[in-house]
């Protein structure tokens, strides 16, 4: 079983619990576990257009923590996982600022030696499970479904940086919704921001471009968006959710987290999934899943195999 | 006579603080949109949401916050043993000490017909609570002065605290000993308990309580036959057992008094059990005045801020009750240092050096804007920035033993502060994204205008460029020789360099693509900063809107085919107008 400390950062602890649940019910059941550091302090992200050495000194603070620990880091959050990677970079290049930043890591007993992997949640189940193994434990595969899958800007660039996947044309996000049984959708600014990063500092600006990418998704025929970041959510969920209706019709196009259309696939509680937490509202998604159970009961037992190696190759083939 | 005068003369000081102390929780505000509230309407509506409280089903939420929260510290439990442990034995022994010991006049004697300080187990469960009361201390002396966890101050309210305890547990257990001991008081108590005339029988008696109780008479000497021991037991079963258990039961009392055994007989002819009565007396009655005004106040603020908020509801409670309820939740504060100890941020303290950065410290900024002093300019902008820099990950909330609702507190000072017009540069982070959810509460008008506040001081700092200057004669743009080798931070920083000006960043740029004319929103585009750093023309970089409109998306920086840092070069003139523009408003100058 491999061992990991979850980093959740701030904003999913404060404002997305059900990232945080859905991804440790799906983590737990695919035998990844997930180390709580108590002690883990913000990223950094938030203070790197304010202070250069805070944002260096916050994230060196999570990496020797999770060092003492002999764990990787595992990050739900694009910019976290983004944040940290950079200062890792930095921590590795520069000496003088190395021994700075352990100076004061040093009075409380911390010291970073560069010996911490750090991991975004997608890596994980890509790589150190597999889609094969995600493909063996799905009970009920998604049948006629969309899915936009939206990568997030900081697990890709700086690519020498992150080291996420191909910075110009990624595969990792859409082989794991592929493995669901969804389609993952071709679309244009599928490698855009979502605007998140200049919400509260220029909002016009941020919810344009919001609307930009929705609007986008919309005309590539996505029934779903579907994220791995709590402020890639926030930005396509709660925000959204606040828009104005254009003349009351159902113009919205519902986003969700990858562990949310995963566990849904694995059968995992719905409660732990927290579907009821998404602002707009993405119950309808079930109804994909009961199509593909019902074609899965009309079929015999024995087919079930060959369904699911159809899936993995339906998966492979779209990498 | 002269104690009772002093008993209340303290407890008017006490009932008079106590006052004062719960009219500030009506009078003052720091909640947005709360000043207008006149006084009795703040009064009002406490009262009646407390006697809607009491008379629903809420009053259960109460009972169990009650027992579990205010008496069994269920929420310092959750975050640390030690902690706990100190505070069950300090806040435990102490409320025990003060019901059987103190007031033991009213309360023990009330449920025991039979009470006297003397018997067991009255007088061996007071040493067990001082000493319970002690060992507490001792813990939080070594939590706050051996531990050193770091991030954690201890301030002058904090070392009274603890004196004021030691000095009233410590007179008291001496006091004890030196009673003991004491040859006076002995024949106080036989003159007044024992009616025995008999010379032989009261040397027995002497002899019998200086070998078994401690008393140190100067006049029987042992060693002691037998015989007269008997006699002595005797005549003790007669008169004396009834009342008075022996002293090895109150423990803490009989260490000092075997410590103090070479001098006692001094001790005792200098009087000291009326001394350390006085100062064991004076102490208590010091304690007991400055309460209202000491952190020792949160005796009464706490169990108030915890079965408050656990029923009250944002959005759902009456604006005038959550403004009484925000003015008492300062006073609840014991300076635990539980939200420092789990703040998100409290590490960049290391290298931004403003104290309220720290939630516990923010908190004792807040009472001083609150109390209504007059702050400096410098204080306020201190405050701002240490609210400001927050990522509102609400564990300081979670964490408060007293339960105060940190998060929202930061929220109200922050509006407030950001209000009064001082320009907040850390606006324009994304720090700020809390503040856009919260955006309908904050209001439009307001939530507007310190951005444009923040953007406008930059502005003022360079020379903003907006949109393309036709048939205006160029002013040749002030160079700035050091500016260059100033951007160095990083090393990424100094890639501006090699910057061939191709625009592959800026044609890569999400933000300018999306604006017809990108230039007349963003100032410089990010090519054309590049090359101003090359330049080392100053003025035109920091004055470019492009700085704070900038998603950080890194497409710019992954375009670029001479591997020219673009974002991070953008990142790092952030921080250097930043600093900057703190050095000119006179906030602290960072250590570079």
């Amino acid at each position: 079983m491999k061992r990991f400390a979850l980093f959740l950062g701030c904003t999913i602890p404060a404002r997305l619990t059900h990232y945080d649940s859905a991804s440790r019910a799906v983590l737990e059941a695919l035998d990844v576990r997930a180390v709580d550091i108590k002690a883990f302090n913000c990223c950094g992200y938030p203070l790197r257009n304010i202070d250069f050495k805070a944002f260096v000194q916050l994230s060196a603070r999570n990496l020797a923590l999770a060092e003492q620990k002999g764990l990787p880091i595992m990050a739900l959050c694009q910019c976290c996982f983004g944040s940290l990677k950079k200062a890792q970079h930095l921590l590795k290049e520069d000496g003088s600022l190395r021994t700075e930043v352990n100076a004061v890591l040093a009075k409380e007993g911390l010291h970073y030696g560069g010996g911490v992997e750090v991991r975004h949640l997608l890596q994980v189940l890509h790589h150190e499970v597999g889609i094969k193994a995600i493909t063996k434990r799905i009970a009920r595969r998604f049948a006629g479904l969309k899915v936009a899958a939206h990568y997030g800007c900081h697990v890709l660039r700086p690519s020498t940086v992150v080291q996420f996947d191909d910075p110009v044309s990624p595969t990792i996000f859409d082989e794991l919704v592929a493995a669901t049984g969804a389609v993952s959708v071709a679309w244009q600014r599928r490698l855009e921001c979502c605007g998140a990063p200049l919400r509260g500092v220029n909002d016009e600006l941020s919810l344009a471009l919001t609307k930009q990418k929705l609007e986008d998704a919309q005309g590539a025929g996505a029934d779903y968006l579907c994220v791995a970041c709590p402020f890639c959510q926030i930005q396509f969920d709660t925000v959204q959710g606040s828009m104005p209706s254009k003349g009351g019709k159902d113009h919205q196009l519902p986003c969700l987290l990858y562990p949310q259309l995963l566990g849904l696939c694995m059968g995992i509680d719905k409660k732990a999934l927290g579907l009821e937490a998404n602002q707009v509202p993405i119950q309808g998604i079930e109804g994909f899943l009961a199509q593909g159970r019902k074609k899965r009961e009309a079929s015999p037992p024995e087919d079930r195999g060959e369904e699911h190696r159809e899936g993995a190759q339906r998966a492979g083939a779209k990498g | 006579m002269f104690f009772s005068i002093a008993v209340y003369f303290a407890l008017a000081i006490f009932g008079a603080g106590l006052l004062y102390k719960v009219l500030t929780w009506f009078r003052s505000s720091i909640t947005i949109g709360s000043s207008e509230i006149p006084f009795l309407k703040r009064v009002l509506s406490t009262l009646g949401g407390i006697l809607l409280t009491l008379f629903s089903v809420k009053i259960f939420t109460l009972l169990k916050v009650f027992i579990l929260d205010v008496v069994l510290n269920r929420r310092i439990l959750k975050e640390d043993f030690l902690r706990w442990l100190m505070h069950m034995s300090i806040s435990g022994g102490f409320v025990l000490l003060l019901l059987m010991h103190a007031l033991g006049r009213y309360t023990s004697a009330a449920f025991f017909a039979d009470y006297s300080s003397t018997i067991n187990p009255f007088f061996f469960l007071r040493d067990l609570f001082g000493a319970l009361v002690l060992a507490g201390v001792a813990i939080a002396i070594y939590r706050r002065f051996i531990l050193r966890i770091p991030r954690l101050f201890t301030n002058v309210r904090d070392h009274y605290a603890i004196i004021i305890v030691i000095v009233i547990l410590l007179s008291g257990i001496a006091l004890e000993g030196v009673k003991i001991t004491s040859h006076t008081i002995y024949q106080q108590m036989v003159k007044d308990y024992a009616g025995l005339d008999d010379a032989q029988e009261l040397r027995s008696l002497e002899a019998y309580w200086a070998r078994e109780f401690g008393v140190v008479s100067p006049e029987v000497k042992g060693p002691f036959d037998a015989g007269t021991i008997a006699q002595g037991r005797e005549l003790h079963s007669m008169n004396c057992a009834a009342c008075h258990a022996k002293a090895q039961w109150a423990f803490t009392g009989y260490g000092v008094a075997r410590i103090i055994r070479p001098f006692a007989s001094g001790l005792d002819k200098l009087n000291a059990p009326g001394l350390l009565w006085y100062i064991h007396i004076f102490a208590c009655l010091i304690g007991l005045a400055y309460l209202p005004f000491s952190k020792m106040f949160h005796i009464i603020a706490s169990p108030v801020s915890l079965l408050a908020n656990a029923v009250m509801e944002q959005g759902k409670s009456a604006p005038a009750a959550i403004a009484t309820r925000q003015m008492m939740e300062l006073d609840a504060c014991t300076h635990c240092g539980a939200c420092t100890v789990r703040c998100s941020v409290a590490a960049a303290l290391e290298q931004i050096p403003n104290i309220n950065i720290l939630p516990s410290e923010k908190i004792i900024a807040i009472k001083a804007l609150a109390s209504n002093r007059e702050l400096t300019t410098k204080e306020l902008k201190a405050i701002q920035e240490g609210v400001y820099l927050c990522t509102n990950c609400y564990r300081c909330t979670v964490v408060c033993p007293v339960g105060i609702n940190l998060q929202e507190l930061w929220f109200h000072v922050r509006e407030l502060l950001l209000q009064k017009g001082m320009p907040e540069l850390s606006l324009l982070s994304p720090l700020s994204f809390y503040r856009s959810l919260m955006r309908e509460e904050i209001g439009h008008k307001d939530y507007q205008k310190p951005l444009l506040k923040a953007r406008k001081v930059i502005a003022d700092r360079g020379d903003v460029q907006k949109g393309t200057p036709k048939a205006q004669v160029l002013p040749l743009p002030r160079r700035d020789g050091e500016f260059k080798g100033r951007l160095s931070l990083s090393a990424q920083a100094s890639t501006f360099s090699v910057c061939f000006g191709c625009q592959a960043c800026t044609n890569a740029c999400p933000v300018v693509a999306y604006y017809d004319n990108p230039q007349e929103h963003l100032g410089l585009l990010p090519h054309q900063i590049m090359h101003a750093c090359a330049l080392g023309i100053r003025g035109l970089a920091f004055g470019a809107n492009m700085l704070w409109d900038c998603l950080t998306c890194y497409q710019c920086q992954e375009q670029c085919p001479q591997g020219v840092c673009v974002t991070d070069v953008l990142y790092e003139l952030k921080n250097c107008i930043v600093a900057s523009v703190g050095e000119q408003t006179g906030r602290a100058v960072r250590k570079r």
